[in-house]
């Protein structure tokens, strides 16, 4: 579990030089995701080392984002002020996208567009 | 005493925490989508900071510490792909294509609408990267010049909605596939979503975490195109 974490945060904290260094817009959390993905399989990492932690996190995931969402209340006046248009857009615009995405990939997917067996 | 303890990381870690858990046997108990425990935990700690006075940033304290437990989450994230690669990998053009249609159609159809209904310039950029991870959203908006913090709002409002009704949605548009599925709610809804999603499947969840990176990186490059090309 220790090592485990230990790995993730040196792949967080390798991402962040990384994207902050190059001044890259895609944050260092996700870099380090592409760094950590190379380094398994290239073999730099071997996934029994991570695997523990991973799954206590990825398992925990939803809690991480309370603290986010309560965020929130400090800009409750900016959001009833134009409330009409951020509400219809944001709304509606979550579900254009899921339905877009979705249709277009199971579509590819079922004509097999890739090799799919 | 009370003044001072609200201070310390303990409050906002053991109040997140208290009441993350009642969330949760909440949605066991009720059964219902709309009892999600995260939109039900949010609101509830919102609710009891407003009624009790205390201030956002003596919870933020513990609160922020929960919060930064996401960044290692988020490279975490590897993992399910890394297991999942020869899956992941024969779909690539699938994939691919997906979350830039989907990317493409959050960026028009968001700004679109808060455009056609009055909506300021600031709340209109504000928008454009709602579907995308908070990290990569904030630095988005920073440069086009929309307001970070009601981005950071609109991430998480989205998130939620995604996490909520994805799954029902999808299944009822005939998107089934665990591929299809999670790159759907996690193009729209991110990391929220990609939490949902492997709760319900860890392949959903694979794609759904991929689609987190690649849309991100997507709307980063989109979006400046698209400004200039609607002379916004």
């Amino acid at each position: 579990m220790v090592r485990g974490l230990t790995y993730l945060l040196l792949f967080q904290l390798c991402g962040e030089i990384i994207s902050r260094s190059l001044d890259l817009p895609i944050p260092g959390n996700v870099m380090g995701m592409g760094l950590l993905l190379l380094g398994l399989i290239v073999g730099w990492v071997d996934v029994k080392w991570i695997e523990e932690a991973a799954e206590i996190l990825l398992s925990n995931m939803t809690l991480f984002f309370v603290p986010a969402g309560v965020g929130v209340m400090v800009y409750s006046d900016l959001i009833a002020a134009e409330w009409l248009p951020i509400t219809v857009a944001t709304v509606v615009s979550t579900f254009v996208v899921m339905a877009v995405t979705g249709v277009l990939a199971q579509k590819l997917e079922a004509k097999g567009s890739d090799d799919v067996g | 005493m009370w003044a001072e303890l609200v201070q310390t990381p303990l409050f906002g870690i053991g109040l997140t925490l208290v009441v993350y858990l009642l969330a949760q046997t909440l949605y066991r108990r009720v059964n219902s989508v709309w009892a999600n425990p995260v939109l039900v935990a949010i609101f509830a700690i919102i609710l009891l900071l407003k009624g009790t006075g205390v201030e956002y940033r003596d919870y933020a304290r513990g609160g922020d510490m929960i919060l930064f437990l996401l960044g290692p989450s988020v490279v975490a994230l590897a993992v399910p792909l890394y297991q999942r690669r020869e899956e992941i990998w024969k779909r690539k053009r699938l994939i691919l294509i997906g979350i830039f249609a989907g990317s493409l159609a959050s960026i028009i159809s968001a700004c679109g609408l808060a455009w056609i209904l009055g909506g300021s310039r600031e709340v209109i950029l504000s928008l454009a990267p709602k579907s995308v991870t908070t990290p990569i959203a904030i630095s988005i908006v920073d440069k086009i010049g929309g307001i970070a913090p009601l981005t950071a709002a609109l991430v998480v409002l989205t998130g939620c909605l995604g996490a909520v009704c994805g799954p029902e949605f999808c299944r009822r548009i005939g998107v089934t596939s665990p591929v299809s599925m999670g790159l759907a709610i996690g193009t729209s809804a991110h990391g929220i979503g990609t939490a949902r999603m492997l709760e319900v499947n860890r392949l959903a969840g694979a794609a759904a975490g991929l689609a987190i990176g690649l849309n991100g990186l997507m709307t980063t490059f989109l979006l400046p195109i698209l400004m200039a090309l609607f002379g916004f």
